[in-house]
């Protein structure tokens, strides 16, 4: 067994095409459970928080883009300036684990997991980032849609690394909201992000925890979007009762150890409706 | 010792470790020997290196009793694969104050009656220096936030919040004096 620690990117790269089936590890609050548990005995290990090229984040103005670096941490995503950019990603982040699994764990990690209750998957979704991946053959970058294929499954090459992700930066509301148990270590059991591009008169619902991996509720973004005031920030109670009707009828929840299917769809319309009415205040 | 590290061409350092390796423990170099390389930290601390004060309990970053400083964060120990943190500042409890002489935090929660059984003590003893480093006057709940990733069974955390916010006062009046 090898654990490399490359702090470059060709480094980490020429490490995965070296050997292909090693564990990539960033911050281990997903992976070294497994581990520890015995569900997993890596082979190889490619350590790849220390990559510099994967620590930082950049905003492109001209573009209203931020890219951000796959080994940034919650932490770090919940910090001004990037969390005034991003503030629903930045609420996201804070509604992970604890202070503990914030400093460790990476949106890079988030995205490689793909758990349907990945916390910061919802906001990306909702804001259709780009997902972008490198390997020793290239680079390629797909939108997050196209990324996530199901249940902790992505369209990662073995010998590809996440490199990072771009962010549209939108002029509107934006929020997420998450069900849990209790309010801090929770692995959710609904989520919802509405981000709204108020220029765009249009805004965007993704629901996590609800299906094999983050949903787009296209039917209650569109009829949303017909019927609120954009500009004064008004939607009445039947378009918010409505929006969240909508969206637990998109749902596609289980029953699981967790919680029952019916209560998350509940949950599902609880969140959304809530949601459109922190942005959109006025009746 | 099978650490190779050398420069490449950047002038990062690449390292590649098979059985043997060292980490910075506390402000000193630990041999790490004859150990399976996906240990986690805490494992590597109590087993290896004989640093019994992290405790083990959920090995799945929930009870924050392993809690360690890595890097200059706080981290869960458990979720640290220790060879990952080669080259990195580690601090765990031990490291915190010598024996005898304990720290104005560790004082604070003996003062305090917030240690009962004291499973979580350590975790929560580098929670909470962390936090006044970082936020010298924390809120309640503030504090509650900060210290929502240690989970204590024993108190219901009421005297662990008055320990934490003696600490401040302490701390401020030390400074004002």
């Amino acid at each position: 067994m090898t654990v490399l620690v490359p702090t470059s990117l060709d480094e980490a790269l020429s490490a995965l095409a070296g050997m292909p089936d090693a564990l990539v590890l960033a911050g281990g609050t997903d992976a070294m459970v497994e581990v520890n548990m015995g569900h997993r005995k890596p082979i190889d290990v490619v350590s790849v928080n220390r990559v510099s090229e994967l620590r930082s984040w950049t905003y492109d103005p001209i573009e209203a883009t931020v890219h951000i670096g796959a080994a940034l941490t919650y932490s770090e995503l919940m910090q001004p300036p990037l969390a005034d950019l991003l503030p629903a990603l930045a609420e996201a982040a804070r509604t992970v684990g604890s202070p503990q699994i914030r400093n460790a764990g990476t949106l890079g990690g988030n995205l490689g997991t793909c758990s349907p209750a990945g916390d910061g998957l919802p906001v990306l979704t909702a804001l259709d980032a780009v997902v972008h991946l490198a390997s020793t053959r290239g680079e390629r970058s797909l939108p997050i849609r196209e990324f996530m294929v199901g249940v902790k499954r992505t369209a990662r090459e073995r010998d590809e690394l996440i490199t990072g992700v771009t962010v549209p930066v939108l002029e509107g509301w934006q929020g997420y909201s998450k069900v849990g148990v209790r309010n801090a270590m929770v692995i959710a059991l609904a989520t919802a992000c509405v981000a709204v591009d108020t220029p765009g008169r249009n805004l965007r619902l993704a629901i996590g925890s609800v299906g094999t991996t983050i949903l787009r509720c296209d039917e209650a973004e569109q009829f949303a979007a017909a019927e609120v005031d954009f500009i004064g920030c008004v939607a009445s109670s039947a378009t918010v009762s409505r929006f969240g009707e909508l969206a637990a009828a998109h749902s596609r929840p289980i029953d699981d150890h967790r919680s029952s299917a019916a209560y998350r769809r509940h949950a599902i319309g609880v969140l959304s409706s809530r949601l459109l009415r922190r942005a959109f205040p006025h009746e | 010792m099978s650490n190779h590290n050398g420069p490449t061409l950047d002038g990062s350092i690449a390292v590649q470790l098979n059985e043997h390796y060292s980490l910075d423990v506390n402000g000193e170099t630990r041999e790490v020997q004859d150990a399976w390389i996906g240990e986690s930290l805490l494992y590597v601390l109590r087993e290896r290196l004989g640093l019994m004060g992290s405790k083990g309990a959920c090995e799945q970053g929930e009870c924050g009793s392993c809690s360690v400083m890595v890097g200059g964060e706080l981290v869960c120990s458990c979720l640290v694969m220790a060879a990952s943190a080669i080259g990195q500042p580690i601090v765990s409890i031990e490291g915190v104050a010598p024996v005898g002489s304990p720290s104005d935090v560790q004082q604070a929660f003996v003062t305090a009656g917030a240690v009962q059984c004291g499973f979580c003590t350590p975790g929560l003893i580098m929670a909470t220096h962390n936090l006044l480093e970082r936020s010298p006057e924390p809120t309640e709940t503030e504090i509650r936030e900060e210290l929502s990733g240690n989970v204590c069974r024993c108190t219901g955390y009421g005297r662990i919040i008055d320990a934490v916010q003696q600490v401040a006062v302490a701390r401020r009046s030390a400074v004002a004096s």
